[in-house]
């Protein structure tokens, strides 16, 4: 592939030292994602999916190989990488407006300006009516909506997502899945989607990344062909479903032997 | 005759319920006169008992503080002098704790922010905090001299504390998760001091406030207990030293009401503020 890949993840690893203790969160991990792409990383906790997740968003450091934005290495947060947090992390004295305006607001971008995308974000995730309504006067669903849009009217190219859909109800969890993909296929997103759900994954991702604790590295890749939408009950997904199944237990069976 | 049974059972309701709404609203209020009700009825038959001579009944106690506000009774040194001291000793007790909140609270934003500052001061504060404001009495005199600069002073360290342990603690208890969300938006470094941290912490700089405040009406008796010409703190000591029990209470009764009054304010700016927080809905 010729083409510049967005994310390029070169033998990533991490090491935290606790109490004189060495723990091993991630090994020798390699990815590269391109733009566009809808990736699920897969795993058990403790496999260091969140990790990875963590190294792109520019939270943590890496201690060993390198994570790679545009071929340049990431050392910090930026809004080009946004990031949504299963627990939402909305600033809870701020209205939904003022969320969505935080980003373009904190970048300098003027009144008028922020105004106009605000806006725009409110109304492409469905929150008109509650644009004024503050966190703890929403649901877990409206809220995820919101973070959404957060880093969506930030000019994100690549959405980090943490677990997002995993404090939800099915029913909630079900139709922001539904958005999530319309919006990445409007929009020509770049996501990268942490889940613990076979089911989740295969029915959004381009590619399953499956990976494995103890240390927490990455073990397959899986290129999910079904053709959008994704039908949950066809025999097709299940044969899917089934073969990611059989890999993600025969991991763990592996290192229970 | 019919139609007014009906007509009337369909009216009595209404006028019943209209009745209920009028009660269900003033519940509150007398449910809260309920208490303060007895307490007065018991000191009235207590001092017609004659449980004891040195102090008056509650109907001279409202005659006196009547004529402590506007005169016209007894036409003594106190008559109509109320506003005065009152006035005094808002003035001691806003300034004194205004600038304990004007240093306390950016104080507590850096202690709770930078950890050389936290190990600057930590120690030192911890040390101090024990003592008593009023153990700080004589001191103060001889630092400010006998008069209101002594009262001032005071009244600032009674607020301080309050203020600053809980706005150190607020700093510190803003959840990880919202630095995180803030520099992945784009705002870091300093710019999430007054975008994260401020607001965050805003709850328990009330809370510290709140106390603040509530410590400098409380510390204002002492302040003004020596070499203060006016003030409530000053009309209570006088009232003592002159035997004039119900000077005493109305001084008493008049801290009460002007601490209630400040609280409430401070409650209002907190709603407001604060509209955001399920926990200050109000």
């Amino acid at each position: 592939m010729a083409e510049l890949p967005i994310l390029d993840i070169q033998g990533v690893g991490k090491t935290y030292t606790l109490n004189d203790a060495r723990i091993e969160a991630l090994r020798d991990a390699n990815l590269t994602v391109r733009k566009g792409e809808f990736v699920c990383l897969i795993g058990a906790s403790g496999c260091g999916k969140s990790t990875l997740l963590r190294i792109v968003a520019g939270f943590e450091a890496p201690t060993a190989g390198s994570a790679l934005m545009w071929s340049k290495p990431i050392t910090e947060p930026g809004p080009d990488r946004g990031m949504v947090f299963q627990d939402y992390g909305l600033f809870p004295w701020l209205t939904v407006r003022e969320n969505i305006g935080f980003g373009p607001a904190s970048r300098g971008l003027g009144r008028d300006a922020t105004r106009d995308i605000v806006e725009r974000f409110v109304a492409l995730v469905g929150l008109t009516r509650f644009a004024d309504a503050y966190p703890h006067q929403l649901s877990g669903g409206m809220k995820q909506r919101v973070a959404i849009a957060r880093v969506l009217a930030n000019d994100a190219e690549i959405v980090l997502m943490d677990e997002p859909f995993g404090a939800l109800d099915a029913m909630t969890r079900e139709r922001l899945q539904d958005e999530l993909l319309d919006l990445w296929q409007r929009t020509g997103l770049t996501v990268l989607f942490v889940t613990h759900s076979i089911e989740e994954a295969i029915f959004l991702a381009d590619r399953v990344v499956v990976m494995e604790p103890g240390p927490g590295r990455i073990a397959s890749e899986h290129r999910i062909d079904l053709p959008r939408p994704r039908d949950v009950a066809s025999p097709e997904f299940n044969d899917v479903r089934r073969d990611l199944s059989a890999r993600l237990h025969s991991h763990h069976a592996k290192k229970a032997a | 005759m019919s139609d007014l049974t009906a007509s009337g059972t369909v009216a009595a309701p209404a006028a019943g319920t209209g009745g209920a709404k009028l009660l269900a609203r003033a519940r509150p209020a007398l449910l809260a006169l309920i208490v303060p009700a007895l307490l007065l009825l018991f000191w009235h038959l207590a001092v017609k008992a004659g449980m004891t001579r040195l102090i008056p009944s509650p109907a001279e106690v409202a005659e006196y503080m009547v004529d402590f506000a506007v005169g016209g009774i007894w036409d003594d040194a106190f008559s109509a002098t109320l506003h005065l001291h009152l006035l005094a000793s808002m003035q001691r007790v806003y300034g004194g704790f205004a600038l304990a909140a004007l240093v306390a609270v950016p104080m507590g934003l850096l202690i709770g922010r930078i950890p050389l500052i936290a190990q600057l001061f930590d120690p030192f504060l911890q040390l101090m905090r024990p003592i008593p404001v009023t153990a700080w009495l004589p001191l103060s005199m001889i630092l400010f001299g006998l008069g209101p600069r002594s009262a001032f002073f005071l009244v600032f360290l009674g607020a301080f504390y309050p203020i600053l342990l809980n706005t150190v603690f607020g700093v510190r208890s803003v959840e990880p998760r919202l630095f995180e969300a803030a520099s992945m938006l784009g705002c870091r470094g300093n710019a999430q001091f007054f975008k994260v941290v401020l607001p965050a912490a805003l709850p328990s700089i009330f809370t510290g406030l709140r106390l603040g405040l509530g410590l400098a009406w409380f510390v204002i008796v002492v302040g003004e207990m020596t070499g203060v010409p006016q003030g409530l703190g000053a009309v209570i000591m006088d009232g003592r030293t002159l035997s004039r029990t119900e000077l005493v209470i109305c001084g008493m009764i008049v801290i009460g009401i002007a601490g209630f009054v400040s609280d409430r304010l401070v409650v209002m700016l907190m709603n407001r503020l604060l509209r955001w927080s399920p926990m200050h809905r109000g």
